[in-house]
Protein backbone atom coordinates (compact mmCIF):
# COMPACT_ATOMS: atom_id res chain seq x y z
CA UNK A 1 0.00 0.00 0.00
CA UNK A 2 1.02 3.63 -0.40
CA UNK A 3 2.67 5.40 2.48
CA UNK A 4 0.35 6.81 5.12
CA UNK A 5 0.52 8.44 8.53
CA UNK A 6 -1.22 6.85 11.47
CA UNK A 7 -2.86 8.63 14.38
CA UNK A 8 -4.72 7.10 17.29
CA UNK A 9 -7.55 9.17 18.77
CA UNK A 10 -8.75 8.71 22.32
CA UNK A 11 -11.92 10.76 21.94
CA UNK A 12 -14.34 11.71 19.17
CA UNK A 13 -13.28 15.35 19.47
CA UNK A 14 -9.62 14.43 19.11
CA UNK A 15 -10.39 12.29 16.06
CA UNK A 16 -12.18 15.19 14.35
CA UNK A 17 -9.26 17.49 15.19
CA UNK A 18 -6.68 15.02 13.86
CA UNK A 19 -8.58 14.62 10.61
CA UNK A 20 -8.84 18.39 10.20
CA UNK A 21 -5.04 18.57 10.42
CA UNK A 22 -4.54 15.97 7.69
CA UNK A 23 -4.17 16.64 4.01
CA UNK A 24 -6.43 13.81 2.86
CA UNK A 25 -7.27 11.80 5.94
CA UNK A 26 -9.67 8.96 6.61
CA UNK A 27 -11.14 7.51 9.76
CA UNK A 28 -10.11 3.91 10.48
CA UNK A 29 -12.63 1.65 12.23
CA UNK A 30 -11.73 -2.02 12.45
CA UNK A 31 -9.93 -1.75 9.12
CA UNK A 32 -11.42 -4.90 7.61
CA UNK A 33 -12.45 -3.03 4.46
CA UNK A 34 -10.22 0.04 4.46
CA UNK A 35 -6.91 -1.81 4.85
CA UNK A 36 -7.59 -4.30 2.01
CA UNK A 37 -8.76 -1.33 -0.11
CA UNK A 38 -5.51 0.51 0.62
CA UNK A 39 -3.48 -2.62 -0.16
CA UNK A 40 -5.14 -2.76 -3.56
CA UNK A 41 -4.29 0.94 -3.97
CA UNK A 42 -7.95 1.77 -4.45
CA UNK A 43 -7.63 4.21 -1.55
CA UNK A 44 -4.57 6.22 -0.60
CA UNK A 45 -5.36 8.43 2.40
CA UNK A 46 -2.44 10.59 3.50
CA UNK A 47 -3.44 9.97 7.11
CA UNK A 48 -5.42 7.40 9.04
CA UNK A 49 -7.18 8.44 12.22
CA UNK A 50 -7.80 5.26 14.22
CA UNK A 51 -11.09 5.30 16.14
CA UNK A 52 -10.34 1.94 17.79
CA UNK A 53 -9.05 3.52 20.99
CA UNK A 54 -12.18 5.57 21.71
CA UNK A 55 -13.76 3.84 24.70
CA UNK A 56 -16.95 5.92 24.51
CA UNK A 57 -17.71 4.41 21.10
CA UNK A 58 -17.74 0.81 22.37
CA UNK A 59 -20.38 -1.25 24.11
CA UNK A 60 -24.01 -2.26 24.05
CA UNK A 61 -26.71 -0.95 26.38
CA UNK A 62 -30.39 -1.69 26.88
CA UNK A 63 -32.28 1.59 27.04
CA UNK A 64 -35.73 0.09 27.57
CA UNK A 65 -37.49 0.42 24.25
CA UNK A 66 -34.23 0.56 22.32
CA UNK A 67 -30.76 -0.96 22.21
CA UNK A 68 -27.80 1.35 21.78
CA UNK A 69 -24.68 -0.08 20.14
CA UNK A 70 -21.49 1.95 20.12
CA UNK A 71 -20.13 2.38 16.59
CA UNK A 72 -16.77 0.85 17.58
CA UNK A 73 -18.36 -2.38 18.79
CA UNK A 74 -17.03 -5.38 16.83
CA UNK A 75 -19.42 -7.80 15.12
CA UNK A 76 -18.38 -10.58 17.50
CA UNK A 77 -19.56 -8.57 20.51
CA UNK A 78 -22.92 -7.84 18.86
CA UNK A 79 -23.33 -11.50 17.90
CA UNK A 80 -22.64 -12.76 21.42
CA UNK A 81 -24.29 -10.01 23.47
CA UNK A 82 -27.07 -11.34 25.73
CA UNK A 83 -28.91 -8.05 25.31
CA UNK A 84 -28.92 -8.26 21.52
CA UNK A 85 -29.65 -11.99 21.44
CA UNK A 86 -32.64 -11.62 23.75
CA UNK A 87 -34.06 -8.36 22.44
CA UNK A 88 -33.20 -8.32 18.70
CA UNK A 89 -32.31 -11.91 17.76
CA UNK A 90 -32.27 -11.10 14.04
CA UNK A 91 -29.51 -8.56 14.62
CA UNK A 92 -27.39 -11.00 16.65
CA UNK A 93 -27.67 -13.66 13.97
CA UNK A 94 -26.81 -11.12 11.25
CA UNK A 95 -23.65 -10.10 13.13
CA UNK A 96 -22.70 -13.77 13.61
CA UNK A 97 -22.72 -14.28 9.85
CA UNK A 98 -20.48 -11.40 8.76
CA UNK A 99 -17.18 -12.49 7.19
CA UNK A 100 -15.43 -15.06 9.35
CA UNK A 101 -14.50 -15.26 13.06
CA UNK A 102 -11.26 -13.26 12.74
CA UNK A 103 -12.96 -10.54 10.70
CA UNK A 104 -15.78 -10.36 13.28
CA UNK A 105 -13.22 -9.72 16.01
CA UNK A 106 -12.02 -6.55 14.24
CA UNK A 107 -14.81 -5.22 12.02
CA UNK A 108 -17.22 -2.74 13.61
CA UNK A 109 -20.84 -1.75 13.05
CA UNK A 110 -19.88 1.89 12.58
CA UNK A 111 -17.24 1.06 9.99
CA UNK A 112 -19.64 -1.18 8.11
CA UNK A 113 -22.43 1.37 7.80
CA UNK A 114 -20.10 4.31 7.10
CA UNK A 115 -18.70 2.36 4.15
CA UNK A 116 -22.19 1.30 2.97
CA UNK A 117 -20.99 -1.52 0.76
CA UNK A 118 -23.99 -2.61 -1.34
CA UNK A 119 -23.37 -6.20 -0.20
CA UNK A 120 -22.81 -5.46 3.51
CA UNK A 121 -25.24 -7.00 5.99
CA UNK A 122 -25.82 -4.25 8.57
CA UNK A 123 -27.55 -1.68 6.32
CA UNK A 124 -30.54 -4.02 5.91
CA UNK A 125 -30.94 -4.31 9.68
CA UNK A 126 -30.81 -0.56 10.21
CA UNK A 127 -33.44 0.01 7.51
CA UNK A 128 -35.77 -2.80 8.62
CA UNK A 129 -35.53 -1.98 12.31
CA UNK A 130 -35.96 1.77 11.75
CA UNK A 131 -32.65 2.52 13.48
CA UNK A 132 -31.21 5.93 14.25
CA UNK A 133 -27.58 6.67 13.39
CA UNK A 134 -25.88 8.91 15.95
CA UNK A 135 -22.92 10.87 14.63
CA UNK A 136 -20.48 13.44 15.96
CA UNK A 137 -22.80 16.12 14.55
CA UNK A 138 -26.40 14.89 14.58
CA UNK A 139 -28.87 12.02 14.57
CA UNK A 140 -30.13 10.57 11.31
CA UNK A 141 -32.85 8.05 10.47
CA UNK A 142 -31.39 5.04 8.64
CA UNK A 143 -33.48 5.96 5.58
CA UNK A 144 -31.74 9.33 5.38
CA UNK A 145 -28.30 7.96 6.25
CA UNK A 146 -27.90 5.45 3.39
CA UNK A 147 -27.77 7.30 0.09
CA UNK A 148 -26.72 4.72 -2.47
CA UNK A 149 -23.77 2.52 -3.29
CA UNK A 150 -20.85 3.36 -0.94
CA UNK A 151 -22.61 6.64 -0.24
CA UNK A 152 -23.98 8.00 3.02
CA UNK A 153 -25.13 11.35 4.40
CA UNK A 154 -21.87 11.60 6.38
CA UNK A 155 -19.65 14.64 5.89
CA UNK A 156 -15.93 13.92 5.44
CA UNK A 157 -15.23 14.93 9.04
CA UNK A 158 -18.30 13.30 10.58
CA UNK A 159 -18.03 10.14 12.67
CA UNK A 160 -20.73 7.55 13.38
CA UNK A 161 -20.63 7.20 17.17
CA UNK A 162 -23.56 4.85 17.85
CA UNK A 163 -26.61 3.18 16.37
CA UNK A 164 -29.92 3.05 18.24
CA UNK A 165 -32.25 0.17 17.39
CA UNK A 166 -35.89 0.22 18.55
CA UNK A 167 -36.72 -3.22 20.03
CA UNK A 168 -38.99 -5.11 17.62
CA UNK A 169 -41.64 -7.77 18.31
CA UNK A 170 -40.11 -9.96 15.64
CA UNK A 171 -36.88 -9.84 13.66
CA UNK A 172 -34.81 -12.13 11.47
CA UNK A 173 -32.20 -11.98 8.74
CA UNK A 174 -31.54 -14.48 5.98
CA UNK A 175 -28.74 -14.19 3.49
CA UNK A 176 -27.32 -16.12 0.63
CA UNK A 177 -23.59 -15.52 1.07
CA UNK A 178 -21.12 -15.41 -1.75
CA UNK A 179 -19.20 -18.65 -1.14
CA UNK A 180 -15.80 -16.92 -1.31
CA UNK A 181 -16.29 -13.53 0.33
CA UNK A 182 -19.35 -14.27 2.54
CA UNK A 183 -20.78 -10.95 1.42
CA UNK A 184 -24.50 -11.09 0.68
CA UNK A 185 -25.51 -12.08 -2.85
CA UNK A 186 -28.89 -11.21 -1.40
CA UNK A 187 -29.80 -10.66 2.24
CA UNK A 188 -33.22 -9.80 3.59
CA UNK A 189 -34.02 -8.44 7.04
CA UNK A 190 -37.63 -8.57 8.21
CA UNK A 191 -38.92 -6.83 11.33
CA UNK A 192 -42.20 -6.05 13.02
CA UNK A 193 -41.89 -3.10 15.36
CA UNK A 194 -44.88 -1.53 17.13
CA UNK A 195 -47.15 -3.40 14.73
CA UNK A 196 -45.35 -1.95 11.71
CA UNK A 197 -43.62 -4.29 9.26
CA UNK A 198 -40.42 -3.36 7.45
CA UNK A 199 -38.49 -5.46 4.95
CA UNK A 200 -35.08 -4.43 3.62
CA UNK A 201 -32.78 -6.15 1.13
CA UNK A 202 -29.01 -5.86 0.74
CA UNK A 203 -26.53 -7.35 -1.72
CA UNK A 204 -28.97 -7.06 -4.57
CA UNK A 205 -29.79 -3.42 -5.31
CA UNK A 206 -27.88 -1.25 -7.75
CA UNK A 207 -28.14 1.59 -5.28
CA UNK A 208 -27.44 -0.41 -2.17
CA UNK A 209 -29.96 -1.33 0.50
CA UNK A 210 -33.66 -0.87 -0.28
CA UNK A 211 -37.04 -1.51 1.30
CA UNK A 212 -39.65 -3.69 -0.34
CA UNK A 213 -43.05 -2.04 0.17
CA UNK A 214 -45.06 -4.83 -1.43
CA UNK A 215 -43.62 -7.40 0.97
CA UNK A 216 -44.25 -5.08 3.90
CA UNK A 217 -47.95 -4.73 3.14
CA UNK A 218 -48.28 -8.45 2.42
CA UNK A 219 -46.70 -9.30 5.78
CA UNK A 220 -48.73 -6.68 7.63
CA UNK A 221 -51.87 -8.48 6.43
CA UNK A 222 -50.50 -12.00 6.94
CA UNK A 223 -47.20 -12.65 8.75
CA UNK A 224 -46.17 -15.89 7.08
CA UNK A 225 -43.61 -17.02 4.50
CA UNK A 226 -46.40 -17.70 2.03
CA UNK A 227 -47.37 -14.01 2.10
CA UNK A 228 -44.09 -13.02 0.42
CA UNK A 229 -43.69 -16.12 -1.76
CA UNK A 230 -45.48 -14.48 -4.67
CA UNK A 231 -43.79 -11.08 -4.37
CA UNK A 232 -40.84 -10.49 -6.68
CA UNK A 233 -38.68 -7.40 -6.98
CA UNK A 234 -37.96 -5.81 -10.34
CA UNK A 235 -34.76 -7.31 -11.77
CA UNK A 236 -34.11 -4.08 -13.70
CA UNK A 237 -33.16 -2.41 -10.43
CA UNK A 238 -30.77 -5.16 -9.32
CA UNK A 239 -27.04 -5.85 -9.56
CA UNK A 240 -25.78 -8.15 -12.26
CA UNK A 241 -22.17 -9.37 -12.11
CA UNK A 242 -19.96 -12.46 -12.32
CA UNK A 243 -21.51 -13.75 -9.09
CA UNK A 244 -25.09 -13.72 -10.34
CA UNK A 245 -27.47 -12.12 -12.81
CA UNK A 246 -30.13 -9.61 -11.79
CA UNK A 247 -32.84 -12.24 -12.41
CA UNK A 248 -31.04 -14.72 -10.16
CA UNK A 249 -30.75 -12.09 -7.44
CA UNK A 250 -34.45 -11.19 -7.79
CA UNK A 251 -35.30 -14.82 -7.12
CA UNK A 252 -32.89 -14.93 -4.17
CA UNK A 253 -34.56 -11.89 -2.59
CA UNK A 254 -37.92 -13.65 -2.49
CA UNK A 255 -36.38 -16.87 -1.17
CA UNK A 256 -34.41 -15.00 1.53
CA UNK A 257 -37.54 -13.06 2.52
CA UNK A 258 -39.45 -16.34 2.97
CA UNK A 259 -36.62 -17.79 5.04
CA UNK A 260 -36.36 -14.68 7.19
CA UNK A 261 -40.10 -14.65 7.97
CA UNK A 262 -39.96 -18.36 8.82
CA UNK A 263 -36.97 -17.76 11.11
CA UNK A 264 -38.67 -14.83 12.84
CA UNK A 265 -41.62 -17.09 13.75
CA UNK B 1 8.51 5.81 11.00
CA UNK B 2 7.04 5.02 14.39
CA UNK B 3 8.42 3.12 17.35
CA UNK B 4 5.92 0.27 17.80
CA UNK B 5 6.10 -1.64 21.07
CA UNK B 6 3.97 -4.59 22.08
CA UNK B 7 4.08 -7.78 24.09
CA UNK B 8 4.83 -10.61 21.68
CA UNK B 9 4.47 -14.13 23.06
CA UNK B 10 4.90 -12.76 26.57
CA UNK B 11 8.03 -10.77 25.76
CA UNK B 12 8.21 -6.98 25.45
CA UNK B 13 9.40 -6.06 21.96
CA UNK B 14 9.79 -2.86 20.00
CA UNK B 15 10.79 -1.83 16.49
CA UNK B 16 10.89 1.29 14.37
CA UNK B 17 8.61 0.69 11.38
CA UNK B 18 6.67 2.62 8.77
CA UNK B 19 3.06 3.37 9.69
CA UNK B 20 1.89 1.32 6.71
CA UNK B 21 3.66 -1.82 7.98
CA UNK B 22 1.21 -4.67 8.43
CA UNK B 23 1.25 -6.59 11.68
CA UNK B 24 2.25 -9.77 9.86
CA UNK B 25 5.33 -8.06 8.41
CA UNK B 26 6.21 -6.60 11.79
CA UNK B 27 6.09 -10.09 13.27
CA UNK B 28 8.01 -11.78 10.46
CA UNK B 29 10.50 -9.13 9.44
CA UNK B 30 11.00 -6.81 12.40
CA UNK B 31 10.79 -9.59 15.02
CA UNK B 32 12.02 -12.55 12.97
CA UNK B 33 9.15 -14.86 13.88
CA UNK B 34 8.32 -16.56 10.59
CA UNK B 35 5.73 -19.04 11.86
CA UNK B 36 2.99 -16.61 10.89
CA UNK B 37 2.51 -16.85 7.13
CA UNK B 38 1.32 -14.53 4.39
CA UNK B 39 -0.97 -16.55 2.16
CA UNK B 40 -3.50 -14.63 0.11
CA UNK B 41 -2.79 -11.17 1.54
CA UNK B 42 -6.49 -10.40 0.94
CA UNK B 43 -8.04 -11.36 4.34
CA UNK B 44 -9.42 -14.64 3.06
CA UNK B 45 -7.05 -17.53 3.69
CA UNK B 46 -6.22 -17.17 7.39
CA UNK B 47 -2.57 -18.29 7.16
CA UNK B 48 -1.68 -15.08 9.03
CA UNK B 49 -4.03 -15.53 12.03
CA UNK B 50 -2.54 -14.44 15.35
CA UNK B 51 -4.16 -13.46 18.64
CA UNK B 52 -4.33 -9.79 19.60
CA UNK B 53 -5.45 -9.24 23.18
CA UNK B 54 -6.73 -12.81 23.22
CA UNK B 55 -8.74 -12.69 20.01
CA UNK B 56 -7.91 -14.29 16.65
CA UNK B 57 -7.32 -11.70 13.93
CA UNK B 58 -5.86 -11.67 10.44
CA UNK B 59 -2.47 -10.02 10.86
CA UNK B 60 -2.36 -9.14 7.14
CA UNK B 61 -5.40 -6.91 7.70
CA UNK B 62 -4.13 -4.92 10.63
CA UNK B 63 -1.38 -2.34 10.83
CA UNK B 64 1.43 -3.07 13.27
CA UNK B 65 0.86 0.33 14.83
CA UNK B 66 -2.78 -0.57 15.52
CA UNK B 67 -1.43 -3.33 17.76
CA UNK B 68 0.91 -0.97 19.64
CA UNK B 69 0.64 -1.74 23.35
CA UNK B 70 -1.30 -4.96 22.73
CA UNK B 71 -0.60 -8.54 23.81
CA UNK B 72 0.11 -10.49 20.64
CA UNK B 73 0.44 -14.26 20.48
CA UNK B 74 1.75 -16.19 17.48
CA UNK B 75 2.11 -19.91 16.88
CA UNK B 76 5.60 -19.70 18.38
CA UNK B 77 4.08 -18.67 21.70
CA UNK B 78 1.86 -21.71 22.23
CA UNK B 79 4.25 -24.44 23.31
CA UNK B 80 5.46 -24.69 26.87
CA UNK B 81 9.18 -25.22 26.29
CA UNK B 82 9.58 -28.59 24.57
CA UNK B 83 5.98 -29.53 25.37
CA UNK B 84 3.58 -28.83 22.50
CA UNK B 85 0.26 -27.09 23.09
CA UNK B 86 -2.58 -29.68 23.00
CA UNK B 87 -3.76 -28.28 19.65
CA UNK B 88 -0.26 -28.57 18.16
CA UNK B 89 0.06 -32.11 19.53
CA UNK B 90 -3.34 -33.05 18.07
CA UNK B 91 -2.39 -31.72 14.62
CA UNK B 92 0.70 -33.95 14.72
CA UNK B 93 -1.17 -36.96 16.09
CA UNK B 94 -4.02 -36.73 13.55
CA UNK B 95 -1.85 -35.52 10.69
CA UNK B 96 -3.87 -32.31 10.33
CA UNK B 97 -1.60 -31.00 7.58
CA UNK B 98 0.14 -31.85 4.37
CA UNK B 99 2.32 -29.03 3.08
CA UNK B 100 1.92 -27.15 6.38
CA UNK B 101 1.60 -23.66 4.98
CA UNK B 102 -1.87 -23.00 6.43
CA UNK B 103 -1.09 -24.83 9.69
CA UNK B 104 -0.01 -21.90 11.90
CA UNK B 105 -3.21 -20.03 11.03
CA UNK B 106 -5.31 -23.16 11.47
CA UNK B 107 -3.80 -23.77 14.90
CA UNK B 108 -4.27 -20.17 16.07
CA UNK B 109 -7.87 -20.23 14.82
CA UNK B 110 -8.43 -23.57 16.55
CA UNK B 111 -7.09 -22.32 19.89
CA UNK B 112 -9.36 -19.27 19.65
CA UNK B 113 -12.37 -21.37 18.66
CA UNK B 114 -11.85 -23.83 21.52
CA UNK B 115 -11.61 -20.94 24.00
CA UNK B 116 -14.78 -19.24 22.71
CA UNK B 117 -16.78 -22.47 22.79
CA UNK B 118 -15.29 -23.54 26.11
CA UNK B 119 -14.06 -26.71 24.39
CA UNK B 120 -17.58 -27.87 23.51
CA UNK B 121 -17.37 -28.38 19.75
CA UNK B 122 -19.03 -30.71 17.28
CA UNK B 123 -17.86 -31.37 13.76
CA UNK B 124 -20.37 -29.00 12.13
CA UNK B 125 -19.38 -26.15 14.40
CA UNK B 126 -15.67 -26.72 13.75
CA UNK B 127 -16.22 -26.69 9.99
CA UNK B 128 -18.29 -23.51 10.22
CA UNK B 129 -15.69 -21.86 12.46
CA UNK B 130 -12.98 -22.65 9.89
CA UNK B 131 -14.72 -20.43 7.33
CA UNK B 132 -11.86 -17.95 7.38
CA UNK B 133 -9.03 -20.49 6.97
CA UNK B 134 -8.24 -22.09 3.67
CA UNK B 135 -6.27 -25.32 3.18
CA UNK B 136 -5.49 -26.44 -0.36
CA UNK B 137 -4.08 -29.89 0.50
CA UNK B 138 -5.94 -31.83 3.14
CA UNK B 139 -9.61 -31.48 2.28
CA UNK B 140 -9.94 -30.41 5.94
CA UNK B 141 -10.88 -33.84 7.34
CA UNK B 142 -7.81 -34.34 9.48
CA UNK B 143 -7.76 -30.71 10.53
CA UNK B 144 -11.32 -31.07 11.84
CA UNK B 145 -10.39 -34.36 13.55
CA UNK B 146 -7.36 -32.75 15.20
CA UNK B 147 -9.36 -29.79 16.51
CA UNK B 148 -12.11 -32.06 17.84
CA UNK B 149 -9.53 -34.27 19.59
CA UNK B 150 -7.72 -31.28 21.10
CA UNK B 151 -10.99 -29.72 22.29
CA UNK B 152 -12.13 -32.98 23.89
CA UNK B 153 -8.76 -33.43 25.53
CA UNK B 154 -8.72 -29.89 26.90
CA UNK B 155 -12.21 -30.39 28.39
CA UNK B 156 -11.06 -33.69 29.94
CA UNK B 157 -7.95 -32.04 31.42
CA UNK B 158 -10.09 -29.25 32.85
CA UNK B 159 -12.57 -31.74 34.34
CA UNK B 160 -9.75 -33.78 35.85
CA UNK B 161 -8.25 -30.65 37.41
CA UNK B 162 -11.53 -29.69 39.07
Amino acid sequence: MYETNYHRASSVEEAVRLLAGAEDGKFLGGGQTLIPTMKQRLASPSDLVDLGGIAAMKGISDEGGAIRIGAGTPHYDVATSDIVRNRIPGLASLAAGIGDPAVRHMGTIGGSIANNDPAADYPSALMALGATVVTSKRELAAEDFFQGMFDTALDEDEIVTAVIFPVPEKSAYAKYPNPASRYAMAGVFVAKTGGMVRVAATGAGQNGVFRIAEMESALAANWSPSAVAGVTVDADELLSDIHGSAEYRANLVTVMAKRAVAAAG
Amino acid sequence: MTQVAMTLNGKKVSANVEDRTLLVHYIREAQGLTGTHVGCDTSQCGACVVHVNGRAVKSCTMLAVQAAGAEVMTVEGLANGPELHPVQAAFREHHGLQCGFCTPGMIMTAVDMIRRHNGVLDEDTIRHELEGNICRCTGYHNIVKAIKAAADQMVAMRTAAE
